[in-house]
């Protein structure tokens, strides 16, 4: 028996010896589970060949993951899917008609170019999938622009919006998703599953999506718009175009929001505003995406302006540091 | 009522009062270390040869902050030599032979004089090698002496907030009224007029079972308190129960408050009331490398390879010997070590209960910053510390970490955290002790000129 335990290794490690169950790859995981209501609904008003656009969207970002690691010889992650979950949000945003390459040149550029190239999971200073959208519109607007289903060009809610012209389209409709617009975007009910889904598995906190849709709704039934009373104009906002899918599934991107509570509130105020001015003053109807991108770039700012109060120190204590050394100060002069 | 406090995580309690404590039989040889509490080590005061008694003291030290130790079984001692120490290192230690007749040396019992003078508990709170049995192991005559004058309130901790510890909880089944009088012991000890018991919620039985004996006679108060690890760190009990804030790198005394563990408390009565000395203690021994868990009385200095053969061996081969509960404990290198008496539980970890992965990657979650107790922002924190900035880590109040492990626990990355920031405290520590011997040999340098 003794001689048997010598043989036992023991291994140290400093404390917690334990562990909670849920892994990168289980929140990721989460994350995909939480789109399938959106897949389901696109799959449903724009038939099986989105599917199409979603599976290619979603292996080719595994691949470049995958072959990007090997190639420098690094370890391979596309396990803990965050490159399918990258993949399967492009697709989100993309137009059904897509051509079946065009997913495949988005995630090139947001695997290899946006992720890999800063450092892999967690550096990357914008969101991927969003940043493949944002090449791939500068690269191909006349096929992103246009939304055609069934070979039918048919305009979204948000191109009546940015014309100013009546939408032939019921709040119901918009709600639902049986309107014409990107892959994923289109149910805001669909989306909320999604959502809460993601809030009940402590995912997400409600800080980003409530701040971002609150903000855009706000301002928009402030300032309104001609032909629109403010509430339909507001609702219209709020359940159009990619903002149900930009303020639950990419704005709350880890690596590219802040990760103070006060700061992701800023964050999400930040990126609904933003919102807003593109979409009332920009040259394209949508604004979600490139108000993210932006509010990425300044998620690290921000996180730096929130530090959080010291544990232990009340407010006369910070007061009573601040006089003791403006004392100092002057006592030194 | 109980105040919160910010963060916390909800581990798997895997705790097991249910299961009836049993007695671990003495070992043929008990490995008493020197050193059983923060501070000065004990000198051996025996010698190879000598025969000693069960509670006989065998270690002291006359430093002010030090806790004598004392024989756990009768016998002859056979080593006075260094030994490995459940902390890691090889430490001074006595072995006994045991001659299993247990023929106890006990001290007296206070009189009913000595049982309301300060003074002479606090004298035999130091004479029976009472320290903090919660873990830390401060000395306990040390910490009250301290706090006379400036503590107004004593906190009593009965948290028992990590996972499958059940020692406290089965001391406040098992002896509710020994355990009260010791906390009034306690109190009268710290010059205070009321102490606080403050007992997580999942423990609701020994509440009402301590609530059924009257605390008030005896200057107690039980206060119920939420399910949250960790609910039973020092400074998370001060703000529970008085919602003050322990000042960063302050004691609960520069609040106004002390406070003690249960197990503490019942060890004050055993040295009050019955005349002994800390010699065991309940352990509670689990993981996934044993059968089931066991809640054993267990003598101080039992080696675990024999607590091992005792719970009936091993169905896995285990990985780690934890000490204590798996959320602060920290791991022993060999089967050879004895139990101490901080140590509340010794877990057996096979690789069920290990989450380790090769590469971790921080994907910025942030849920690291959501369970800080301490309100501080560990990826941050990591950040500094991968990149040696000791500016930066010291700006992002790396010192106060206290090291709960709740950031590594719900880290879905699996980063390193607690393990940083334990790492940087050392740092720091090395950094400010390198400057203070620079600063002497400078001044020395210039005395000399």
């Amino acid at each position: 028996m003794k001689e048997n335990k010598e043989r036992i290794v023991l291994d140290v490690a400093y404390q917690p010896q334990v562990r909670t169950n849920t892994d990168t790859r289980r929140i990721m995981l989460d994350v995909i589970l939480a789109l399938l209501p959106a897949v389901i609904v696109s799959v449903i008003h724009f038939g099986a060949r989105v599917l199409i656009v979603m599976a290619t969207s979603v292996v080719s970002a595994v691949f470049f993951e995958w072959a990007y690691r090997k190639l420098l010889k690094k370890t391979n992650t596309i396990g803990d899917l965050t490159a399918a979950l990258t993949g399967l949000l492009m697709a989100m945003t993309l137009p059904p008609q897509s051509p079946w390459w065009m997913p495949i040149i988005g995630t090139l550029f947001a695997i290899v170019v946006v992720k890999q190239l800063y450092g892999g999971l967690g550096k990357n200073f914008l969101n991927p999938a969003l940043a493949g959208r944002a090449f791939l519109m500068a690269s191909y607007a006349a096929i992103m622009g246009n939304i055609t289903i069934d070979g039918v060009t048919s305009a979204t809610p948000l191109s009546y919006m940015y014309s100013g012209e009546p939408m032939p389209f019921t709040m119901g409709n918009l709600f639902l998703g049986q309107i014409p617009g990107c892959i994923g975007e289109i149910s805001a009910l669909a989306l909320l599953i999604g959502g809460v889904y993601l809030l009940i598995r402590k995912v997400i906190t409600w800080r980003i999506p409530v701040a971002f849709i609150g903000t855009v709704a706000v301002l928009t039934l402030i300032f309104g718009h001609a032909g629109y009373s403010n509430v339909d104009w507001m609702l219209a906002n709020v359940l159009s175009g990619g903002l149900m899918l930009g303020a639950i599934f990419m704005a709350t991107d880890y690596a590219t929001s802040p990760v103070t509570m006060p700061g992701q509130l800023l964050y999400g105020f930040g990126c609904g505003a933003l919102t807003v001015l593109i979409r009332y003053f920009g040259g394209y109807p949508e604004g979600v995406s490139y108000a993210i991108l932006i509010m990425n770039l300044c998620a690290w700012a921000i996180d730096k302006g929130f530090c959080r109060p010291q544990f232990g120190v009340t407010k006369e204590d910070i007061a009573a540091q601040k006089a003791a050394a403006k004392a100092a100060k002057e006592a030194a002069k | 009522m109980s105040y919160k406090f910010k963060g916390g995580v909800h581990p798997n309690y895997m705790k097991s009062p249910e299961i009836p404590t049993t007695v671990i039989a003495p070992p043929a040889q008990v490995i008493i270390p020197m050193i059983q509490h923060i501070g000065a080590p004990c000198k051996p005061l025996v010698q190879v040869g000598d025969y000693v008694k069960m509670y006989q003291k065998i270690g002291e030290n006359p430093a002010p902050v030090s806790a004598p130790v004392h024989a756990s079984v009768s016998g002859k001692v056979v080593a006075v030599e260094p030994r490995p120490h459940p902390l890691g290192d090889m430490i001074m230690s006595v072995v006994i032979e045991n001659d299993f007749q247990d023929t106890p040396e006990l001290m007296e019992p206070l009189t009913e004089e000595q049982l309301k003078d300060p003074d002479a508990i606090l004298e035999r709170i130091r004479e029976a090698g009472v320290v903090g049995m919660g873990g830390a192991m401060f000395p306990t005559a040390v910490k009250i002496r301290g706090g006379i004058g400036k503590v107004d309130t004593l906190i009593i901790n009965g948290a028992e907030c990590e996972p499958y510890l059940n020692g406290d909880h089965l001391t406040m089944l098992n002896f509710p009224e020994q355990l009260l009088r010791g906390i009034e012991l306690a109190r009268i000890a710290s010059g205070v007029e009321k102490a606080y018991y403050g007992i997580e919620k999942n423990k609701q039985d020994a509440i009402d079972l301590l609530n059924s004996l009257n605390p008030a006679q005896y200057g107690v108060e039980i206060v119920p308190e939420d399910v949250k690890y960790p609910q039973g760190g020092e400074k998370m009990q001060v703000k529970a129960i008085t919602n003050r804030e322990v000042k960063p790198g302050g004691l609960p005394s520069g609040v106004g408050c002390n406070v003690v563990s249960t197990r503490t408390a019942y060890a004050i009565y055993q040295a009050c009331y019955e005349g002994k000395s800390v010699v065991e203690r309940i352990v509670t021994y689990g993981g996934s490398a044993l059968k089931a868990p066991v809640n054993g009385l267990t003598r101080v200095g039992t080696p675990f390879s024999h607590i091992a053969e005792q719970c009936g061996g091993f169905v896995k081969t285990p990985r780690k010997i934890v000490l204590g509960g798996p959320m602060m404990g920290i791991c022993a290198t060999t089967f050879d070590a004895p139990t101490v008496k901080g140590t509340a539980g010794v877990l057996f970890f096979t690789e069920e209960e290990d989450k380790h992965v090769d590469n971790p990657t921080c994907i910025r979650c942030g849920k690291c910053i959501s369970v800080c107790p301490m309100n501080l922002e560990p990826v941050f924190m990591y950040m500094y510390y991968s990149k040696g900035d000791f500016e930066n880590m010291q700006k992002y109040h790396i010192t106060d970490c206290f090291e709960c492990g709740s950031c590594s626990f719900n880290c879905p990355a699996r980063m390193p955290l607690t393990h940083a920031f334990k790492t940087a405290k050392i740092m720091f520590q090395v950094k400010a002790a390198k400057e203070k011997a620079k600063a002497e040999a400078e001044a020395a340098a210039k005395e000399a000129v």
